[in-house]
């Protein structure tokens, strides 16, 4: 479904991406690693059509499309779900109200008739037990006032209410508990289908003891130095990053 | 980034305004400029009694005395007064018996402008008294309310008809000689809405104005006197529009509302006249003076004003709290766009004792524009336990607006609690961002974030008319994009 080919992105003229290559097909779930600043949050961003990032090279389609022609909106209305890493608040925009227009925004896109208020209000209910996402909280203005891990649920709850194809979960796990990593993986896995994909962007390797990857990709200075199968996160927790960037040096 | 900020901000607030076409229809018109008997001959045209000829010759003779303000955070154009027709009427009967007599021209100009004047096709419980440039066109309801004891009807009926109550409380609020624009309003005003609310009665529907300007090169100057007997209540909106012109185009009115014991007045505007084109050629000025009086005990005056049009606006709705306990409350939303000016916000003044008042002003600017917030909580030395909370803030949409705040704030006793908070903000490209990555266009998200920014004072429009606002403030500063 996505094909990713010797990307190049920057910002203000500071290149971040320098030519990553990866493939995902549907049913797969993708772990991407990496130390601080290698550009894990960069690649979600420029998968997700962030403006402020200039692709300077290379291709990336999707289910046969180029995903880089589209615009931010439209590649969320085909599938393209980010799970952000911080969350934005908009204070005086509720929940329900946003995420109505969500889902008939990308109705349309599809051709559909908006959902009705009842079969909205039920589709709500149902996915926020999902996440174990307190009631009230649909009520409150998008993410405002949420703890760091209600923040992370809701971007969860989010992902359930709009069925992505393709799910990019941008350190998900960062400033979560047990508990809640829990109860967020959960929901993920609940999410998973043979038709859908995730990509996940983490620091560590615990979240990926509940979220099981086919792939971990070992992303470092702009590059995916090396790939492999879910045992390469068990090496990096042992042995860190270093022994991985030396080989990147010679 | 900030361009590209900038670029999408450019896109959503190339504004369309939707009531900009002109309806043909026979005016009758004095000739431009202004004099002792222009005063003299619209007196005349409405048949009034001799003490209104005598307020506007007093006023006028006044006027000539006076300089246009200069204080506002505005800049004005030089004002020709002597190139303003001061009397404008759509030809039609002079009484109107059914709705058979509105000539069709009229129906269908409020038809468009979502007013229709049939009493049948209004789906909610609104009586509208419709005022086309100098006359009021139609009332609707007039005589479901008599049956109340309400009395609302157009200003030159009330003059006709209550001449009493006219000449007891015409100008108890704002004297001719408060401000240059009320003095002008006094010499040559031609119409407005008058409403009498009864001892006790609580008036079971919204009573609305609808002032709409459409022949040229005239002003508009009309007035508003709302009376609330004691343990009444009344729900007012006010709501304008007007062509789209290259030239500017006066508005000069004035509102007053006296709140007698346990009475309660809401009075929300929706102010849409025509802003100017995105070059800022064009527009309406609006200087308008509008104030209410708490005179009893427990009495409470509650402003809501969504303001979006206009080329340079100039208002403060304020409250005088005479009544011990009596209550002001003044909710603002205010979007400027392009080249419009806005120098708003109100005066809260308590006198009684206990007296409360609540400001809650919203700014928005984008384009080029300059929104001001102006406002004086003034308490006098008897005030005891008077209460004032103003929350001020500044919503910016782009880099080349500019929003600013004047707080005046005077407290001559000591038990007395004053508060004013304030913030200044941005749409952020990462708010936009996250709606994106959710299926919204970039225009509905910002719609999404300015309504939910201004949601605190939307709210508190009539129902009918929260929605209405809700999509102004879409369109004021969406473009036709999409």
């Amino acid at each position: 479904m996505l094909s990713i080919k010797n990307l190049h992105a920057n910002i203000e003229g500071k290149e971040i991406l320098k030519g990553i290559n990866f493939e995902v097909k549907p049913g797969e779930v993708h772990a991407i690693m990496g130390p601080n600043g290698s550009g894990k949050s960069t690649l979600a961003s420029v998968l997700a059509g962030r403006e402020i990032f200039n692709v300077t090279e290379g291709e990336v389609s999707y289910f046969g499309k180029d995903l880089l022609d589209m615009s931010a909106e439209e590649r969320a209305s085909e599938g393209v779900f980010l799970g952000f890493q911080y969350p934005i608040e908009i204070p005086g925009v509720s929940m329900v109200n946003f995420m109505k227009t969500a889902v008939n925004e990308q109705r349309k896109h599809k051709g559909l008739d908006p959902m009705s208020a009842s079969d909205f209000l039920k589709l709500m209910r149902e996915k926020k037990e999902l996440v174990e996402l307190d009631a009230a909280l649909a009520n409150r203005s998008v993410n405002e006032g949420f703890s760091g891990g209600e923040k992370k649920r809701n971007e969860i709850f989010q992902m359930a209410m709009l069925e992505p194809k393709l799910s990019i979960l941008d350190e998900t796990d960062s400033g979560l508990d047990i508990d809640a990593l829990r109860i967020v993986a959960n929901g993920v896995n609940k999410l998973k289908t043979k038709d859908n994909a995730t990509i996940v962007i983490t620091h560590y390797q615990r979240l990926l003891d509940y979220i099981i990857p086919d792939f971990v990709h070992v992303l470092y200075n702009g590059k995916i130095i090396k790939s492999g199968g879910k045992d390469l996160a068990l090496e990096l927790e042992e042995k860190g990053y270093d022994w991985l960037k030396k080989g990147e040096n010679l | 980034m900030e361009k590209d900020q900038d670029k999408i901000l450019n896109e959503v607030t190339q504004s369309e305004y939707k009531y900009g076409f002109v309806t043909d229809i026979e005016n009758e018109t004095i000739p431009k400029g202004l004099n002792e008997d222009v005063v003299r001959i619209i007196s005349q045209k409405k048949n009034e009694p001799e003490f209104m000829l005598e307020f506007r010759l007093e006023a006028f003779r006044y006027w000539q005395t006076l300089e246009m303000p200069k204080w506002g955070h505005l800049n004005i154009p030089e004002i020709d007064y002597q190139d303003i027709i001061y009397y404008a009427a759509p030809k039609q009967k002079a009484t109107l018996d059914s709705m058979d007599d509105v000539d069709p021209e009229l129906k269908a100009t409020f038809d468009k402008l979502g007013i229709p004047l049939d009493e049948q096709k209004r789906l909610s419980g609104v009586a509208v008294d419709a005022v086309m440039d100098s006359v009021s066109v139609k009332t609707t309801f007039k005589e479901n309310l008599a049956e109340l004891g309400i009395i609302f009807c157009s200003f030159s009926e009330a003059v006709q008809e209550h001449p009493d109550l006219v000449k007891k409380y015409m100008g108890s609020v704002v004297p001719y000689t408060d401000n240059y624009f009320a003095a002008l309003n006094s010499a040559v005003f031609s119409d407005g809405s008058f409403c009498y609310i009864p001892k006790g009665v609580r008036c079971p529907m919204e009573l609305s104005t609808y002032f709409r300007i459409n022949a040229a090169n005239t002003g508009q100057f009309e007035r508003t006197l709302i009376v609330a007997e004691d343990d009444s209540y009344v729900s007012y909106l006010e709501g304008c529009t007007a062509p789209q012109r290259d030239e500017n185009q006066l508005h000069a009115a004035i509102v007053e509302i006296i709140a007698n014991k346990n009475a309660e007045v809401k009075y929300s505007t929706v102010q849409n006249w025509y802003p100017g084109d995105k070059d800022g050629k064009g527009g309406i000025y609006n200087f308008v003076t509008k104030r209410g009086k708490c005179v009893g005990e427990n009495s409470k005056i509650s402003w809501t004003q969504v303001e979006t049009g206009s080329a340079i606006t100039w208002k403060y709705p304020s409250c005088i709290l005479i009544g011990d306990n009596s209550v002001g409350e003044f909710y603002s939303v205010a979007v400027t766009n392009n080249h419009q000016q806005a120098d708003t916000g109100t005066k809260m003044i308590h006198i009684g004792k206990n007296t409360k008042s609540l400001i809650v002003s919203k700014g928005i600017s984008a384009g080029q524009s300059q929104n001001s917030y102006r406002g004086l909580v003034k308490v006098v030395k008897n005030a005891t336990n008077a209460r004032n909370f103003s929350q001020c803030d500044s919503l910016l949409l782009g880099d080349k607006c500019g929003a600013h705040t004047f707080p005046y704030i005077q407290v001559d006793n000591k038990d007395s609690v004053v508060e004013h908070e304030a913030t200044t903000s941005k749409i952020g490209e990462d708010q936009i961002f996250y709606c994106n990555q959710r299926g919204i266009k970039t225009e509905d998200a910002i719609g999404l974030i300015v309504n939910g920014y201004a949601k605190e004072v939307l709210n508190k429009l009539p129902m009918e008319f929260a929605v209405e606002a809700q999509k102004l403030l879409q369109i004021s500063l969406e473009g036709s994009v999409g």
